[in-house]
């Protein structure tokens, strides 16, 4: 029973939706993404993660999206264990070179219509790693990239605005066309 | 006609393809004739009895096609019919390297012998019948003779038919001693003053000998290595009929010639039922050689069988005759499902195996892409004997299920405790079966090929396709009709047990309804219905989603090679059910590993073996034979090799015998 | 047949398919609720699946034609159940399909199917999550079986919408067998629905997995219908759990008014059911896979007992 007393006993601890809204929205890349992206994610994303020779920094901001702070799942936002149950691939990691055909196989492996999303400064263009001969310098040099978030590590908050921004940015542009 | 085939097929065997031809064709003309034969006797009512009595006992030749019998001929003439269709495709690779004259002649007399044996109205003749049968069959199972394993699962199959030869003579036996002749009717008006004692040593003498035959646990040791051992029609035919005139001969002494019943034979027989069922899929779950597995299933509905036998026996005793009668046809039924399955089942296995030339599973793979029709029927097979709705196996584990509810709610004490076993051991089997059947299909069909000799497979001649199709169709109708078909056999169950009022009734649309409305289902209600949700559910989706494009795309295997390694092995398959049953079925386990250097850091190869340890060679036959070998020993200081000696037993016998008849008067 | 029986008929059959996603919403909710966050509204199951029917397929070469149609197979099945068990009304009664054998082992047939879909693509995880179904599936048929078994024999009949007619009268002393039933029913329906202590329905782990590991390979549409499954069949449990141990509220007549009343009955039963599953999963541990036969032979055990108190 004390854990029954402990569940009603915790105060709540979730951060308000509104507190995502002002912090900077996701980036764009260059890739036009496809039109029957827009109409599709009208409330529910999956999300697949692919940590392609990370520091695992992005990770651990990843991982605490879940938690009872943050509580990405009550957007509607969850993560899978399978690329074919997927419609983002969220890449952190600046490609190391073994990673390369698990990647490539990763996002073959995914149904249209799909999104890709690069996490943090190394999977954007390397970051620390940069120049390195064991990485790539970036995952749009493997597989096109839609969106970007950048820091190191982007903050749980940072990815929680950008991602809502990236839903607003699907859902306008579903409208629009 | 099949005597015919038999001689023609040894005058012919020069010539392979004559040889097939006639002695193939004469099977299917043969069992084409028995079949409308018989099954004109069940429709129309009970058929001739006729006989050839002589001065000497030993030739009498007497027949009697009642209901039982016409009943099992039937069932043997549809196995042999579409078994023998099969084979004119598959025996064509026996030639060049057997006889095929041969093969057709020791074929013909197996099917000849096996109509004989459940029609024979006669002790005597019957056993002729049975040796014959037995004979035929051992040269059948050692036909590809020059495999030593072959020769010494035949050898094992012939001592222990023999074996249960001697105690079904022994049973004979002890009902001539209280009848005086040899003919069944005879046997039955004098087993009926017998003394209880009498009784059950010849209920006992009956269960080992014929036992025996129907492969119960822990009687079975020979199953598994004839079965396999034997050509693929000759399988089928061994596992789907031969054990079966086991059971014929089982229901014939219990129910026709001996009198009234005891409940412990009934009890002891559901036991006996329960435990030979669960043993049986456990052990197929452990095999990995596509036929031995199928092997052991025989011996796991040989168990199903024996539950509807033994309720049917326990009503009997308690004077519940209409419950006896449908625990019987529920036994009945579920002998003939089991035939065409089980035919259906080992002829695709024998196509697989003729195929890609081997019988090990772990080497399949991938084959429903180069044998799509095989890999249906052989779909269609498993379905059935996983007592998959809406095909003939559910129906009869149905009405096995529904004899034992009844006797659960009619029995008080130790009685329903051993319904309830039952009832929670056939639950079981179920699943285990449809887990081992998933098991086979699944690696045998499914995913990529696993071996060269899998890649090279191809379809089977069109002729064996169309056996198949044949015990598809039976098996598909004998589900979606089973209303029909159970009008039709409970006659046969009513007229054994001697009463005219019959538990079940089957009302309009195939739904049959059980003592009153305590249960009820159609089959065929559930087969339309399930085929208008499908069709209905495909044609909404499809409408919904066409705009939808679908990929062909690697398989997701976490981004790594995809070797066949990545597959699922069948000892991988079922090794989480075999571990947690470790008690009863005590695994060993063996693991070997080739390394590329002396320090055995890299590895080069891995190989894990899982295998049962044979309980019942070891504990129960190696000691009969070990004291079977002191006794003899003990035995041949008789034969001391001096002449003297031996006139002299001559002439204490001679002494013994004149006192003996003078004592008698 | 009059038009009214078959409206009475298809709302029955459209009713599971229909509520099953709300089901699943609920229970998760709850236990985001019990995890101290708020979790994904109720209806997020309905976007979710109409999402999935929306997107296209990518499927596997080393697929045939098994792995194509194994899941409208599955979810016929789920219709067909639905067809036969007692959801709102007991006036609306099945003879031909509503014994209760009949529907354990329509279940079974959708098992074999899901399993041999999981082997078909050749995948590791498939493999293992086929091996790993077909012995929790095989193990926890006998307690199913026996603990309808209790009921059929208490109610004289083993069509299951008449056995939640006759539990109503029936005398205290049958109790016992009917309390021991329902604790091996429940375990039947954690076993079967792969809830905990079986397994975690909402892992990312594949050596965690059992129904999970089956449909990793599915996408689109197909991937729809077997989420849309599972959740039908969860619903079939808690229905046949709520309806028949504990009949009270359940129409037995087609007016309008015990309609609605028994509607509302089922629901607040159901949402109990629902309750229950979020707290256990919220409190203990998944069971290690080589120790789920032993609750599974508890559960044939209590419920042999159940069927050897039935007078």
């Amino acid at each position: 029973m004390n854990l029954f007393q402990k569940i009603f006993s915790t105060p709540r601890t979730l951060i308000d939706k509104k507190a995502f809204s002002a912090t900077a929205p996701a980036q764009p890349a260059d890739h036009e993404l496809k039109e029957k992206a827009r109409k599709l994610f009208n409330g529910s994303l999956s999300i697949r993660l692919v940590t392609a020779g990370s520091t695992n920094a992005c990770e651990q901001e990843l991982i605490a999206l879940g938690n009872s702070y943050y509580d990405v799942e009550r957007f509607g936002v969850h993560f899978v264990a399978s690329p074919r149950h997927a419609d983002m691939l969220m890449v952190t990691g600046p490609v190391t070179r073994n990673m390369r055909t698990a990647l490539e196989i990763t996002y073959n492996a995914m149904p249209e219509p799909k999104i890709v999303v690069a996490v943090g400064d190394d999977a954007i263009n390397g970051g620390l790693f940069k120049g390195s001969y064991a990485v790539l310098d970036g995952v749009h040099n493997v597989i096109p990239v839609d969106y970007q978030i950048p820091g190191d590590p982007p903050s749980p908050s940072k990815i929680i605005a950008s991602l809502l921004a990236i839903l607003n940015d699907l859902d306008s542009s579903a409208k629009k066309s | 006609m099949f005597a015919a085939g038999a001689i023609g097929s040894v005058l012919l065997k020069r010539n392979n393809l004559a040889a097939n031809a006639w002695g193939g064709g004469l099977a299917i003309a043969g069992s084409a004739a028995g079949l409308i034969f018989s099954t004109s006797i069940l429709f129309n009512g009970n058929g001739p009895s006729f006989g050839t009595a002589s001065s000497f006992p030993l030739l009498d030749i007497t027949f009697c096609l009642d209901q039982l019998a016409a009943f099992f001929m039937m069932v043997v003439c549809l196995v042999s019919l579409l078994a023998s269709i099969y084979s004119l495709g598959y025996v064509r690779h026996y030639y060049g390297k057997y006889s095929v004259g041969v093969l057709g002649f020791f074929y013909n007399t197996f099917i000849a012998s096996m109509v004989l044996v459940v029609t024979a109205h006669n002790a005597l003749f019957f056993l002729i019948a049975w040796e014959v049968m037995s004979l035929a069959s051992y040269f059948l199972v050692i036909f590809e003779r020059r495999e030593p394993s072959n020769v010494r699962a035949g050898s094992l199959y012939f001592v222990m038919t023999h074996a249960g030869t001697v105690f079904i003579i022994i049973s004979f036996l002890l009902m001539f001693t209280l009848a005086g002749s040899f003919d069944f009717e005879a046997l039955k008006a004098g087993v009926a003053s017998a003394s209880p004692l009498m009784k059950n040593a010849i209920f006992l003498t009956a269960l080992v000998g014929f036992g025996t035959k129907a492969g119960i646990i822990p009687l079975h040791i020979w199953l598994p290595g004839a079965h396999p051992a034997a050509p693929s029609h000759v399988s089928a035919l061994m596992s789907g009929v031969m054990i079966k005139t086991g059971i014929y001969m089982l229901i014939r002494i219990y129910f026709d010639i001996l009198p009234d019943t005891y409940e412990w034979w009934g009890l002891a027989l559901l036991a006996i039922g329960a435990l030979s069922s669960l043993l049986g899929v456990l052990y197929a779950l452990s095999e990995h050689d596509l036929k031995r597995l199928l092997a052991f299933h025989s011996i796991e509905n040989i168990g199903i069988i024996l539950l509807g036998i033994g309720s049917s026996l326990v009503f009997s005793s308690a004077g519940m005759d209409s419950l006896a009668a449908l625990a019987l046809t529920a036994a009945l039924f579920h002998t003939l499902n089991h035939a065409t399955f089980k035919g259906l089942l080992f002829i695709a296995a024998g196509s697989v195996i003729a195929s890609t030339g081997t019988r090990n599973i772990e080497e399949y793979g991938g084959l429903i892409k180069f044998m799509p029709l095989t890999a249906l029927f052989f779909l269609v097979g498993s379905m059935a004997i996983s007592a998959l709705p809406p095909l003939n196996g559910f129906f009869s584990e149905w009405l096995t299920f529904q004899a034992m509810f009844q006797g659960v709610a009619s029995f008080d004490a130790a009685s329903k405790a051993i319904f309830i076993l039952a009832i929670a051991s056939l639950a079981l089997t179920g699943g285990l079966a449809a887990a081992c059947f998933v098991k086979a299909f699944g690696i045998t069909f499914l995913a990529r090929p696993r071996s060269d000799a899998a890649a090279a497979a191809r379809e089977p001649q069109k002729v064996s396709l169309l056996a198949m199709a044949g015990f598809a169709a039976v098996i598909a109708a004998l589900g979606i009709f089973a209303g029909s078909a159970l009008r039709e056999i409970t006659p046969v169950a009513a007229n054994i047990t001697g009463t005219p009022a019959i538990a079940t009734a089957t009302n309009g649309f195939q739904s049959v309804s059980i003592q009153d409305g305590f249960a009820s289902l159609s089959m065929s209600a559930i087969f339309v219905l399930f085929a208008a949700a499908v069709v209905s559910l495909t044609a909404a989706v499809f409408i919904l989603t066409r705009r939808v494009q679908i990929t062909r795309g690697r398989t997701w295997d976490c981004g790594a090679d995809l070797t066949p390694k990545m597959e699922i092995t069948a000892t991988g398959f079922s090794r989480s059910l075999i571990t947690v049953t470790r008690g009863v079925l005590r695994p060993q386990r063996e693991t070997e590993i080739e390394y590329h250097d002396a320090n055995r850091y890299f590895p080069k190869t891995g190989t894990v073996t899982m295998w049962l340890h044979d309980i019942y060679q070891a504990y129960l036959y190696q000691p009969l034979q070990e004291l079977t070998t002191v006794i003899a020993n003990k035995i041949t200081r008789v034969q001391s090799g001096n002449t003297n000696a031996y006139i002299l037993y001559i002439f204490f016998t001679l002494i013994g015998i004149l006192v003996m008849m003078d004592l008698k008067p | 047949m009059s038009v009214t029986l078959v409206i009475y008929w298809s709302l029955q059959i459209l009713l599971i398919p229909t509520l099953s996603p709300l089901l699943v919403g609920v229970t998760r909710r709850l236990k985001a609720v019990l995890q101290n966050r708020t979790g994904a509204p109720v209806w997020q199951s309905y976007r979710d699946l109409w999402k999935l029917f929306h997107k296209n397929e990518v499927i596997s070469e080393d697929a045939s034609w098994i792995f194509l149609i194994a899941p409208y197979l599955v979810f016929a099945v789920t219709l067909i159940v639905g067809a036969s068990i007692p959801l709102i009304t007991t006036a609306l009664s099945n003879h031909l399909t509503g014994d209760f054998l009949v529907v354990v082992y329509l279940l079974a047939f959708g098992t074999f199917f899901l399993a041999l879909a999981g082997l078909d693509a050749g995948s590791a995880f498939g493999g293992f999550g086929s091996s790993r179904e077909m012995m929790v599936a095989a193990l926890a048929e006998g307690g199913l079986i026996l603990s309808l078994l209790t009921l059929a024999l208490l109610s004289r009949t083993t069509n299951l919408i008449a056995i939640s007619e006759n539990i109503h009268a029936l005398p205290m002393a049958s109790f016992t067998p009917i309390v021991l039933a329902f604790i091996s029913f429940s375990i039947a329906l954690l076993a079967e629905n792969s809830r905990y202590p079986f397994d975690n329905p909402s892992t990312h782990l594949e050596l965690t997995m059992i129904h999970e590991a089956m449909i990793l390979e599915y996408s689109g549409k197909r991937l729809g219908l077997m989420e849309w499954t599972s959740a039908n069949k969860f619903l079939i449990f808690i229905s046949l759990g709520a309806n028949l141990f504990f009949p009270w509220g359940i129409a037995s007549s087609l007016d309008p008014q015990p309609l609605m009343l028994a509607f509302a009955a089922l629901a607040v039963k159901a949402m109990i059911f629902c309750a229950f599953v979020a707290v256990l999963e919220s409190s203990i541990a998944k069971l290690r896979i080589l120790r789920l036969p032993e609750l599974m032979y508890t559960s044939m055990i209590i419920s042999a007992i159940a069927v050897g108190l039935v007078v």
